[in-house]
């Protein structure tokens, strides 16, 4: 009898430890992710307060963490000194119609790869994703070689088309397309319906969701691109926003007018966080099935 | 049924993909070869008519470039201490994020931000905060600043001495440091999304049986997570080696085109950025020669990789 009451003594403190451990390690695990939320938010804290200081207050010695004078002017000073509008116009003409081909090319390929039958349609799509190894860098030696040869420098076409066909796209389209059922395509066929139409009206709605994150990532890809527009347009009237923004606030001396650029910054960085509130989903999808950055 | 209409209606919509697959990628693969194969080609020579000798001068050039031996170093440093560090962070994020539910979603949002930056953009705002203004020496040899920059101010919070980490007469370990920083604060997003995607589809009776069991958690974590977790951590390792092997543009964010700190240039150039430079200089045999190095050790760590991953990983 003794020896019973002691056992649920001990089993009452085994299970008041393991509370204890339980709650400690809850603490611990919230503990861990927030110190690296706030790890990971800084940088733009820091970003969006140093956009807002006097360059007087930025030179303090003890930084301050909210700015004493809040000045908006620096985004419009920014704005102009950068020639942003015109950085943006470019860009969005190339993201835009660089997005909208690359769709249209990708739909067809991947409705060629999916539905119909050819012959050495399966070694060719293999070929096609054994390129998807090879580091871009090898393309760009022979690419700028010919569209000098082209005439096509310091033009948009030379950022549009080089990089229309992607083959992950086409790839990831595919995948998609293969599991509509073929018996839709067979019916629409008994039915007269041509192809086209029957992409447009089953295909594409059906697949949406791909559609929408290949839309994403390359209008981001656009944003985002450095290299190839650096060597190719790298003139006032087709420079892009990344390449504009770099250089733009280094003056002569070589000092930088910190709260302006990062002002510069901020507004580069704001349409992104736009798209990445309100298309989440569709970024996070795309994403984790490509491991490719925009 | 395979019939003739089927046949050339694929052709025709396959014809735009084709073409400029042939034009930009399919050509660039073959005349990459060649131009390597080529002593000290140079295509603005090559269209004035001259002809170039066969040989592997270019990649023997290339190897013995003390320029390339410093970027392939610097790359290979950054890829070594990069992948490992934001691999580990980001497997014990995920396994944190996935234990609690309260702030699950918000906070995963949160680990997301990085991704959708532009990195040049942020690499910007990381040289703010490491960047010294006005760093020089005072009147009894002491050197002081106007702004140390936030990091710094962190540092000497907690008493320690201040670190010239990107400016003028900083150390190449410190350049290292800071870049290390950047690019694991940026891979982290994508390393996170994939892992915890893997961690949400492993079956609950596995941890249910551990629990039964009484398993200790690290025996838990050790023998369940992490073998059932090896495809989608194989899966992050090799794309953060191969996306390290590229490094580019995180280095241009921080410190500029000239990819070094004043007054040492180049410093801190990689593969690509040799690749770029020999293109920019027009010494497209050295550029290509290059590249097919690049590729080389691409391939090389993917299959390394691909073996490692037969023995190791759990389907």
């Amino acid at each position: 009898m003794a020896n019973r009451i002691m056992q649920e003594h001990d089993m009452r403190i085994v299970s008041a430890r393991q509370r204890i451990i339980k709650g400690g390690v809850k603490f611990f695990t919230y503990a861990f992710l927030i110190f690296i939320a706030i790890v990971v938010l800084f940088p733009f804290y820091w970003m969006v307060i140093s956009s807002l200081k006097t360059i007087e207050e930025y030179r303090l010695n003890i930084p301050t963490f909210f700015p004493k004078k809040i000045m908006f002017s620096n985004y419009l000073r920014a704005f102009t000194t950068a020639n942003l509008g015109r950085l943006f116009v470019n860009t969005m003409i190339v993201g835009v119609a660089s997005t909208l081909l690359s769709l249209v090319i990708t739909v067809l390929s991947a409705f060629a790869f999916a539905r119909l039958e050819f012959k050495g349609r399966d070694m060719m799509f293999a070929l096609l994703l054994a390129t998807m190894m090879i580091p871009g860098e090898l393309f760009t030696i022979t690419n700028y070689a010919t569209v000098t040869q082209l005439g096509w420098m310091n033009t948009y076409k030379v950022l549009i088309i080089p990089f229309l066909v992607s083959v992950f796209y086409i790839y990831l389209l595919r995948q998609n397309f293969l599991q509509i059922p073929n018996e839709l395509y067979l019916a629409a066929k008994v039915d007269g319906t041509s192809d086209i139409k029957y992409l447009w009206r089953v295909m594409v709605p059906l697949s949406l969701p791909t559609l929408i994150s290949i839309t994403i990532l390359k209008m981001m890809g656009a944003w985002n691109s450095y290299i190839w527009p650096r060597l190719v347009a790298n003139d006032e009237a087709h420079r892009l926003i990344t390449n504009g923004l770099r250089n733009a606030f280094t003056q002569a001396s070589g000092d930088v007018d910190y709260p302006l650029q990062m002002a510069a910054v901020a507004i580069v960085s704001i349409p992104l966080f736009l798209v990445f509130i309100f298309l989440r989903k569709y970024i996070m999808a795309g994403v984790s099935r490509s491991g490719i950055k925009g | 049924m395979v019939d003739s209409k089927q046949q050339w209606k694929a052709w025709l919509y396959l014809a735009p993909a084709i073409v400029l697959l042939l034009i930009f990628t399919v050509w660039p693969i073959i005349n990459t070869v060649r131009m390597s194969l080529l002593e000290n080609y140079k295509s603005l020579e090559a269209v004035r008519g001259a002809t170039f000798q066969f040989g592997f001068g270019n990649f023997q050039k290339v190897l013995e470039y003390k320029r390339f031996v410093q970027c392939l170093k610097t790359t290979t440093l950054l890829c070594v201490l990069t992948v490992p560090i934001s691999t580990i962070l980001a497997l014990l994020i995920a396994v944190a994020l996935n234990s609690i539910k309260f702030l699950q979603k918000g906070l995963q949002t949160i680990f997301f931000l990085p991704y959708v930056t532009n990195s040049i953009a942020i690499g910007m705002v990381f040289a703010a905060m490491f960047n010294i203004v006005g760093l020089r020496n005072g009147l009894n040899g002491e050197t002081i600043a106007d702004t140390w920059g936030i990091i710094n101010n962190v540092i000497m919070f907690f008493g320690a001495e201040p670190i010239n980490w990107i400016n003028y007469g900083s150390s190449y370990a410190a350049n290292i440091a800071v870049m290390t920083v950047y690019i694991v604060w940026n891979a982290l997003p994508f390393k996170i999304l994939i892992l915890l995607g893997g961690l949400q589809s492993i079956n609950k009776q596995y941890y249910e049986a551990a629990r039964v069991d009484g398993t200790p958690r690290r025996r838990v974590f050790s023998k369940i997570t992490v073998p059932l977790l090896s495809p989608m951590l194989a899966y992050v390792v090799i794309t953060g080696f191969i996306g390290g092997f590229k490094e580019y543009t995180s280095i241009v964010g921080v410190f500029g085109d000239t990819m070094g700190p004043a007054g040492d240039k180049g410093r801190l150039n990689t593969m690509v950025g040799f690749i770029y430079d020999a293109l920019e200089s027009n010494n497209q045999g050295r550029a290509s020669a290059g590249a097919l190095i690049l590729f080389g050790i691409i391939l090389v760590v993917t299959l390394i990789n691909g073996y490692v991953s037969k023995k190791k990983v759990h389907y």
